[in-house]
């Protein structure tokens, strides 16, 4: 346990965190905004680095890939809100059955390649592990956080629209945003597919950022955009209320999410528990408002009044 | 004009639970009516609002409003051309967004939800001066989230919601029911203010006989998912409780025995 090889390793975890935070941003829009739990995201955390890779290892544009990968995570949220509204499927269910479905897709899309490559002195990559510990502008750091800022600034503006406006008012209170006549289906598949395109996005960086796409790379991906939700929840959310600020407290909780493993893991944790240790500790998170709860009503604060 | 002509729903069909909710039920209003329904529990009140508001499909007849049939439409499109305000006050508001965000959304019932803004600083103005009417504070509070909200203020933040842009037809179901005596009164005098100054047609569900009397130009009363009792006009004004039971039995043959609808 030598400390400088902790410290070493932080770069690599910023870096890695922030790319996560960008697919947590994603899960925060349909775990917080719309009140859906949205399991799509496993396999669109595979697919958006899938199609970006494959389409640059045709030649294709750096940029023009992402937006096609971007495109291909919005066609899987679609699917998703299909299932979910026009066949009635819960929405839990129907994301694991687009889930699912993508992992073949993804493996077609990779040419039946459980993993493909991209040399990153061959191909110009928006950001790269090898250049973590550069102090220049082709820092993935630096350029994750631009792409980060980017986003925030986007659904920022979205969310204040009257479109994105109706988002939230269904995520809210359905029985209400119908009687004020929103399309709450056509808002819940909106939201999947603008949350399934971030998280596609994210996925196109982490291939570039790691320098290949394996099938298996968003395996539990809702369960760490989760714990970055909630670790935001627990140091931020009193301290946030500006809806920028809390998409960018997401991002911070990733990056904590990522610095505390990596803690973990020089501790001398055996990599193959990460996922085990990750899913235990969300289950305790998720939990603690609900022991809240119940022990609040075994013991009413006394003096309290109902208002009228 | 609503025309509501022999409308049938039936609940849990098929099943032991099966139940006629409306019965082939058949009504007629004219725009500015303002009806109280009464009715013991199951008679279909509130299951007539529902129909109306399209919140399930109804299994026959027609429901045409203002000229168009709005039996097959969707819940959504039909809201265009009505204002609702519901029983429980969490259901009317989004409480975790702003006072001024529920009436931006209200403001917009019936529009294309386009990419401009979701809110406007003329509206907020606008916001700010139909708040202080309701005399309740409200207009200093406008970025407060609704969810800070007391019952009362969330039903007349909810009324003034579901008028913001006038509708065809405003649907009360129980709307105070779940309030205080005196916020109730506060809450169903508002009620009638902005449906006069509105010219408002009307369909108010109450569990309470003295409001039912006392509000509105006409009562009817439900049972088993029909309208037994039509009273309008200069009848109407003379009604009392008494009157309203003994009429109550004549029609439909059983006492009226609820302790609810005499002590509310």
């Amino acid at each position: 346990m030598n400390p400088a090889s902790l410290f070493n390793a932080l770069p690599g975890a910023v870096a890695q965190g922030l790319i996560w935070g960008i697919m947590s941003i994603g899960v925060y829009i349909t775990y917080k905004v719309l009140d859906l739990a949205d399991l799509t995201v496993d396999g669109s955390m595979a697919t958006g680095g899938a199609v970006c890779i494959m389409l640059m290892l045709n030649d294709w544009n750096v940029f023009l890939a992402l937006l096609c990968a971007m495109a291909a995570g919005m066609l899987a949220g679609l699917i998703t809100g299909l299932f979910h509204t026009k066949m009635g499927i819960p929405a839990i269910l129907a994301g694991i059955l687009t889930q699912l479905s993508l992992y073949s897709l993804n493996l077609a899309v990779m040419d039946f390649k459980a993993n493909q490559g991209i040399n990153v002195t061959k191909y110009q990559l928006l950001v790269s592990q090898r250049n973590v510990r550069t102090l220049d502008l082709s820092n993935p750091i630096f350029i994750t956080l631009l792409v980060l800022a980017l986003v925030i600034g986007v659904l920022y503006w979205f969310f204040g629209t009257e479109t994105g406006c109706s988002l939230r008012a269904t995520g809210a209170n359905e029985a209400m945003a119908r009687a004020q006549g929103i399309n709450t289906k056509r808002a819940k598949i909106l939201g999947l597919m603008i949350s399934n395109g971030i998280v596609a996005l994210s996925s196109a960086m982490l291939a570039h950022y790691q320098g290949f796409v394996d099938v298996n790379m968003g395996r539990g991906a809702i369960v760490i955009g989760l714990a970055a939700v909630i670790i935001s929840e627990v140091i931020f959310g009193k301290l946030f209320r500006n809806f920028a600020l809390k998409l960018l407290a997401v991002a911070v909780g990733a990056v904590l999410y990522f610095l505390v493993i990596q803690v973990v893991l020089w501790l001398g944790l055996n990599t193959n528990l990460l996922k085990l240790l990750s899913a235990l500790i969300v289950a305790v998170f998720l939990g603690i408002p609900y022991w809240r709860a119940n022990l609040a009503a075994r013991h009413p604060r006394k003096g309290g009044k109902e208002h009228a | 004009m609503l025309e509501i002509n022999n409308v049938r729903k039936t609940f849990n069909a098929r099943t032991v639970n099966e139940r006629v909710a409306l019965n082939d039920i058949t009504l007629r209003l004219e725009d500015r009516d303002f009806v109280t329904v009464i009715g013991g529990n199951g008679a279909g009140k509130s299951t007539l609002l529902n129909a109306v508001a399209g919140v399930w499909p109804v299994e026959s007849g027609s429901i045409v409003l203002d000229g168009t049939d709005i039996t097959s439409l969707p819940e959504h499109k039909r809201a265009a051309l009505l204002g609702r305000v519901f029983q429980d006050p969490m259901m009317g508001t989004a409480a975790s967004m702003q006072i001024e965000e529920n009436l931006a959304l209200a403001a917009r019932r019936g529009q294309k939800r386009t990419l401009r803004p979701g809110i406007t600083r003329e509206e907020r103005a606008r916001y700010r001066d139909m708040l202080a009417e309701l005399g309740l504070g409200l207009e200093d509070r406008m970025t407060a989230k609704v969810g800070l909200l007391s019952g009362g203020q969330r039903q007349a933040l909810t009324l003034l919601m579901a008028t913001l842009k006038k509708p065809k037809l405003l649907l009360l179901d129980e709307h105070t029911a779940a309030l205080d005596p005196r916020t109730a009164a506060k809450v169903l005098e508002l009620s009638e203010r902005i449906i006069q100054e509105n010219k408002l047609m009307t369909l108010m569900v109450t569990h309470n006989m003295k409001d039912a009397i006392r509000y509105g130009n006409r009562l009817i009363m439900m049972n088993e998912g029909r309208v037994i009792l039509d009273i309008s006009g200069e009848e109407k004004k003379k009604l009392t409780i008494e009157l309203l039971m003994n009429a109550f039995a004549r029609a439909s043959g059983e006492t009226f025995v609820n302790d609810r609808m005499l002590l509310g």
